[in-house]
């Protein structure tokens, strides 16, 4: 079966899922009820999800959780996760095994002597109610280790920066370092998720190579290939394995291409197909995706029993890439803010 | 040199060519002039954290030595072929045509600039002696000495010297010069349009054999300018009366900000005005009217609209030329929004009376003029018949200035801030008022124009007060 009538597949066994009376979710059957074609008699490929319209996100700020419960589901506890947030209502998605699933399939690429199996990782990123405060657990208790944790709240973070609040800004990172080189100093830790700016701000106060960090796993906000390189090789020396990812509460995890010296430090990232797929779209007409090596708005799809979302319009911009080797599907390159050319955008820590 | 250079950041001598490269084109986004390597903010944060040992390295080099290097580099500035990026050379013909080309600034001041750099460059022992009060270098090598007799101890209050470059001039790079003649590192970030001055400066004082781990040089993103700002031990800036006012009381920021520079004409010397009319002209023009020394107030007792009438007319001989005319003395600007924002403020303020834009009839044409897709601000004398008037007291990046009358009992206290002053008077009272005025910081006493400096007279602060503190000490031999 080609790639393609794999997706096309499982996209018509999703859709026959959220959309038959027996499984769906009230939020969809409500949504298909009022339209004037039938979604599951006419959505067969993946290009027929232009039917859809861009998923919003204020439903998932102001629809109830319940909502989005797919009928077998009903009855048993969810998982909350939120994302934004920072002023008004954050939106939020239910869960339950999404997130297990999307980690252990990333868990199964990481190298052994990069993340060594049964060590323990530090979970230096945001905390409450983010899917990543469970995910990086999950991952570390899969690869046989434990997670240590720190309190991090980066709408706090950028509530300071916006208002221009710099120096509470920087107390608070530096409370977020403090907190990161105690548990380093007193408890053996080998692999370490965090983000560029407090990786950076870490390698201020310790060299993470000597703390005993074979690995780090890094994401949350953009890194265009100097910062990747200046992560790479100065605050890590050279001596600490770095794998960056792309990753949301709405997606799950994209993994990224391998650096080689070709890609000059730039980095690329795939998206877990069929469960999620991301386009690089015209942000004028986003009924088009861009050529390869062109900048456009990313465009995500999920779709998992747990979860359906069609053509959601990311925040973000994004090159679009070839497909690689494991990953024959378009990727995204330097990831960043949309409108991150025309504008400051505050991103905090996170 | 015909091929674009790509700049590349500098770390205390190490050449870095950062992935993240921005393209600087002529004025008005015409061809690309050069690629510069903007280096992320954490890059710059990380380099500071080892300028300590560049310090150490430089500051056993004899003050003597760093002197005989600033004055061969004067040489090699103004007519060496220097590095510009790895595989390209500049000639001095070269550094013109392209800071030209992305500046807007006519070739005859640039090459005025140049000639600037150098005399500060090669005038570093009368410069060093201005900033310490003629301290003897030996006090600043050994950190102990006798100043007039009397035992003094100084000591670096820093290990280098951060500077956020604008892009408006290149003489301001000449501010940073003494720090090295002091042996104290630099670190710099450069205007966006201007990465060409501080880099060939650098280039030039290696080639004379200035240790290359004196300098880091940094272009970079606001965030870039924020780190020098926020970590940099002490740090000179340049910004608008916002930012002076933000940083005024913060002792590791020094801001050069708007000069609010003048011109004062005494009740005695007021009936010979036709005779100042050069010298006020020259105040208000030279450099393209954009130097914090540029005149932007007249004060006279009495005669100011004829005197303002005259200025104008004057003024109005300089327009736009061609860039590489030999007398073009206008710049212009590597924005075009932001001529024309000025000029909108200009004409908002005239529509409040009690001031009228002498120059308009003058000139017979609009302020704001356009040559060869160049946009340019033509000179502009407004008589503010009302002191108070909000174009009285204000300077802008062109040739402008506010002709105004106040007895001369009332000028002193109504001029404020001024950081020169040209006095014309002989009038020995008032000689010793304007002595006595805690706002003027340079004051030239007499027809002298006020871009003129002299070497051994700082203003806009002391950068060896703020490079180096002076201790009490005392001494007692003890006998072995």
């Amino acid at each position: 079966m080609s790639l393609e009538d794999a997706l096309n597949e499982h996209l018509r066994e999703i859709i026959d899922w959220h959309f038959s009376p027996e499984t769906g979710a009230d939020f969809w059957l409500d949504w298909a009820k009022k339209q004037d074609w039938d979604v599951r008699r006419e959505i067969k490929t993946f290009d027929d999800l232009k039917r859809f319209p861009h998923f919003e996100d204020n439903w998932l700020r102001f629809e109830a959780p319940e909502r989005w419960i797919p009928k077998p589901y009903k009855g048993r506890p969810y998982n909350v996760f939120e994302t934004g947030g920072t002023t008004g209502m954050p939106k939020q998605r239910i869960g339950w095994d999404d997130y297990k699933r999307d980690y252990e399939s990333f868990g199964d690429t990481l190298d052994d002597a990069e993340f060594p199996r049964g060590q323990n990782w530090l979970m230096m990123g945001p905390t409450g109610p983010r899917r990543l405060r469970l995910a990086i657990e999950h991952l570390a208790n899969y690869r046989g280790g434990s997670c240590y944790f720190l309190d991090l709240d980066p709408r706090w973070v950028k509530k300071l920066i916006a208002k221009g609040d710099f120096g509470q800004a920087q107390a608070y990172m530096e409370h977020v370092i403090d907190q990161a080189t105690i548990i380093l100093r007193h408890r053996r830790i080998a692999a370490l998720f965090t983000t560029p700016k407090l990786l950076e701000a870490l390698s201020e106060k310790i060299s993470i190579s000597d703390a005993g960090i074979k690995g780090v796993f890094c994401g949350g906000t953009e890194m265009n290939p100097q910062t990747v390189r200046f992560l790479v090789e100065e605050v890590l020396e050279g001596r600490v394995a770095f794998k960056p990812v792309y990753g949301n509460t709405l997606m799950g995890l994209a993994h990224s291409k391998p650096l080689t010296p070709a890609d000059k430090f730039s980095v690329s990232y795939y998206a877990p197909q069929p469960w999620a797929v991301l386009k690089v779209v015209d942000p004028e007409d986003p009924e088009c995706v861009v050529e390869y090596d062109q900048w456009g708005r990313v465009e995500l799809t999920t779709l998992t029993k747990e979860f359906f979302m069609p053509r959601f319009l990311e925040r973000d911009e994004a090159i679009r890439r070839r497909p690689i080797a494991g990953y024959p599907w378009d990727g995204v390159g330097e990831v960043r803010p949309f409108g991150a050319s025309k504008e400051t955008i505050v991103e905090g820590v996170y | 040199m015909t091929q674009v250079p790509t700049i590349p950041a500098f770390r205390f001598g190490t050449h870095y060519d950062s992935l993240t490269v921005a393209e600087i084109t002529t004025t008005g986004g015409g061809y690309i002039v050069a690629r510069v390597g903007l280096v992320n903010p954490g890059l710059i944060r990380r380099d500071l954290r080892q300028v300590a040992d560049c310090f150490e390295r430089l500051q056993q080099i004899p003050v003597q030595r760093m002197l005989d290097i600033c004055a061969e580099a004067a040489k090699h500035f103004m007519e060496a072929e220097l590095p510009v990026s790895a595989e390209l050379k500049q000639t001095p013909d070269d550094y013109v045509r392209a800071l030209s080309a992305t500046c807007g600034l006519p070739h005859a001041l640039i090459r005025a600039n140049m000639i600037k750099i150098a005399d500060v460059l090669s005038n570093m022992p009368v410069i060093l002696k201005g900033l310490t009060r003629g301290l003897d270098p030996d006090v600043i090598e050994t950190g102990v000495g006798r100043q007039d007799e009397v035992l003094v101890s100084y000591y670096p209050s820093t290990t280098h010297l951060g500077a956020v470059l604008p892009s408006n001039s290149p003489g301001v790079n000449s501010l940073w010069l003494p720090a090295l003649a002091l042996r104290v590192p630099v670190v710099l970030k450069p205007g966006r349009e201007d990465p060409w001055t501080p880099w060939r400066i650098i280039n030039a004082l290696i080639a004379a054999g200035c240790p290359a781990e004196a300098f880091g040089f940094y272009p970079a993103d606001h965030d870039g300018a924020g780190v020098i700002l926020s970590e940099c031990t002490r740090v000179i800036m340049f910004g608008d009366a916002g930012t002076v006012a933000r940083y005024a009381h913060n002792p590791r920021v020094t801001v050069h900000g708007p000069g609010y520079s003048k011109v004062l004409i005494g009740a005695d010397r007021i009936d010979h005005w036709p005779e100042y009319v050069d010298v006020l002209a020259d105040s208000v023009a030279r450099n393209g009217g954009r130097s914090c020394v540029n005149a932007s107030t007249i004060v006279v007792p009495r005669h100011g609209a004829e005197l303002a009438e005259a200025v104008a007319r004057k003024l109005a001989e300089i327009v736009p030329k061609s860039l590489n005319a030999p007398d073009a003395q206008l710049a212009g600007f590597a924005n075009a929004r932001v001529p024309e924002a000025i000029d909108r403020k200009i004409d908002m303020a005239l529509d409040q009376p009690g001031a009228v834009d002498i120059s308009a009839r003058q000139r017979g044409s609009a302020r704001i003029a356009t040559l060869k897709g160049q946009s340019y601000l033509q000179p502009t004398i407004v008589f503010c018949q009302d002191p108070e008037h909000p174009l009285a007291r204000t300077e802008f990046l062109f040739p402008y200035a506010a002709v105004v009358e106040k007895p001369q009992e009332a000028m002193l206290d109504w001029i404020g801030p001024s950081l020169v002053v040209t006095a014309i008077t002989d009038d020995t009272a008032f000689r010793r008022q304007l002595l006595r005025c805690p706002h003027i910081q340079r004051l030239n006493l007499g027809p002298i124009p006020t871009g003129q400096v002299r070497w051994d007279q700082p203003h806009e602060g002391n950068l060896f007060e703020f490079l180096y503190a002076r201790r009490a000490i005392q001494e007692l031999q003890t006998c072995g």
